[in-house]
């Protein structure tokens, strides 16, 4: 009577994982990365979730030698899978050269990597120490740096961003 | 080694380990038991595992004792103060499984002293349950995981048993090369775990506990080995449980998978 009774529930228990495995909580993946992709889209939906406070915070390591170095060695363990090795974006994840990556101060990009996106399939980087992570920003900031006017106007966007949502 | 933290195989991964223990048995022969364990991500919000087990017991014989297949589920879509990972594993296994993955209900040093031949004859299916709460800080990740089990045999009562640990890389920072010796390669860390009896006769009476410091090398090619020696806390305890797991993970296995069968995204 036992094995039976086993089977059907192992049973059940698999369809219902093959079932989460092909329709995703709540958002669909490759959709995320197109409009991450797109260098004249919004601003994507998880930054408004980014709180004041995250946004402003300065990197520790803007000073460091080697934190641009070291953040790239962390990227291609963790990080190029996805988004390429030179984080130009692959079909699984936005490029990290333009768009609104480019224009998010490394505040906000610290707080998305702690975070991760996990509903768009970006898992949390908490697990690599804060200093760590801020390596990983400075990396992903060298890979296309913003004029003087360019962070003016990134800085501008986003301050209407935010308000836009806060209304 | 036997505390989860809340974090998860990256998406497409796989993560393939032999792991292993060996244990002093007072009353009986020392045993050596181990498993085959596959990890995969198959999202940011869920890992999937499957775990052959097997031991070989001094003095007795070797055998295989028994499949269990993990899933863990993230509860939550952001960081917050602790981070909760819904953790639910059904095991089919056999009384001379002796590999200790948890400790549980009123689980002693005598359950595995029993030859094999005899424990062998008796087969489990359990449902085990555990919420893995956990928290990063500083560079220390912490974590805590209640267990509850349940046999499915209805004369079985839900058994209880938790994990609790603490860990941290020898270094916060990465070093800017390549290197297999780098100290944040290195994460040590401390564990207890122990069982809290059952429905029955909740409590820590005819229960074991252990203590087990715990050091993991990452190494940047993909490997990772892991290496605790345990030490049984009470009367109910082995002296010892000497655990290592050697680790390799295959980064994007999955998309692997899809560009074999067809999937031209």
């Amino acid at each position: 009577m036992k094995a039976p009774r086993v089977a059907r529930f192992s049973l059940a228990l698999y369809l219902v994982a093959l079932a989460l495995h092909h329709v995703p909580l709540v958002a669909d993946e490759g959709r995320a990365a197109t409009e991450y992709n797109d260098v004249d889209s919004e601003q994507p939906a998880v930054f408004a979730k980014i709180p004041e406070k995250a946004r402003t915070c300065a990197n520790p390591l803007v000073n460091d030698p080697d934190a641009v170095a070291a953040g790239k060695k962390l990227f291609v363990q963790h990080c190029a899978e996805c988004h390429g090795q030179e984080g130009r974006g692959a079909p699984k994840a936005p490029s990290l050269r333009s768009g609104p990556i480019r224009t998010a101060t490394p505040g906000m990009l610290f707080w998305i990597l702690s975070n991760g996106v996990v509903r768009s399939g970006m898992p949390v980087w908490s697990k690599l120490p804060e200093p760590q992570r801020w390596q990983v920003v400075s990396y992903i900031k060298s890979l296309s740096p913003l004029t003087f006017e360019g962070q003016a106007k990134a800085v501008k966007k986003d301050s209407a961003a935010k308000n836009a949502t806060d209304h | 080694m036997v505390t989860y933290d809340h974090y998860l195989e990256e998406p497409g991964n796989l993560d393939v380990e032999y792991f292993s223990t060996f244990a002093t048995q007072r009353g009986g022969n020392d045993f050596h038991s181990y498993w085959l364990e596959f990890e995969y991500g198959a999202k940011a919000w869920w890992t999937t595992e499957f775990y052959l087990d097997g031991q070989t017991t001094f003095g007795d014989s070797s055998l295989f004792t028994g499949f269990r297949w993990e899933n863990r589920f993230r509860l939550l879509q952001f960081e917050h103060f602790v981070n909760p990972v819904l953790y639910v594993e059904y095991e089919q296994i056999n009384g001379a499984d002796k590999i200790l993955k948890e400790i549980e209900g009123h689980d002693i040093e005598d359950d595995t002293a029993e030859a094999n031949a005899i424990a062998r004859q008796d087969t489990d299916h359990e449902l085990e349950f555990k919420l893995l709460l956990s928290k990063s800080f500083k560079g220390w990740n912490v974590a805590l995981n209640p267990l509850f089990t349940k046999n499915f045999s209805p004369s079985e009562p839900w058994e209880f048993g938790y994990a609790v640990g603490a860990s941290r890389p020898l270094a916060l920072k990465a070093s800017p090369r390549l290197c297999n010796f780098c100290r944040e390669n290195f994460i040590a860390g401390v564990e207890m775990y122990g069982g809290l009896g059952d429905a029955e006769s909740p409590g820590l009476h005819d229960t074991s506990h252990y203590l087990a410091p715990a050091v993991a090398w990452n190494l940047p090619s993909g490997w990772t080995v892991r290496v605790s020696p345990g030490f049984g806390l009470n009367d109910n305890s082995h002296r010892l449980l000497l655990r290592w797991g050697l680790s390799y993970e295959f980064v994007g296995f999955g998309d692997a998978l899809k560009r074999l069968f067809g999937d031209r995204q």
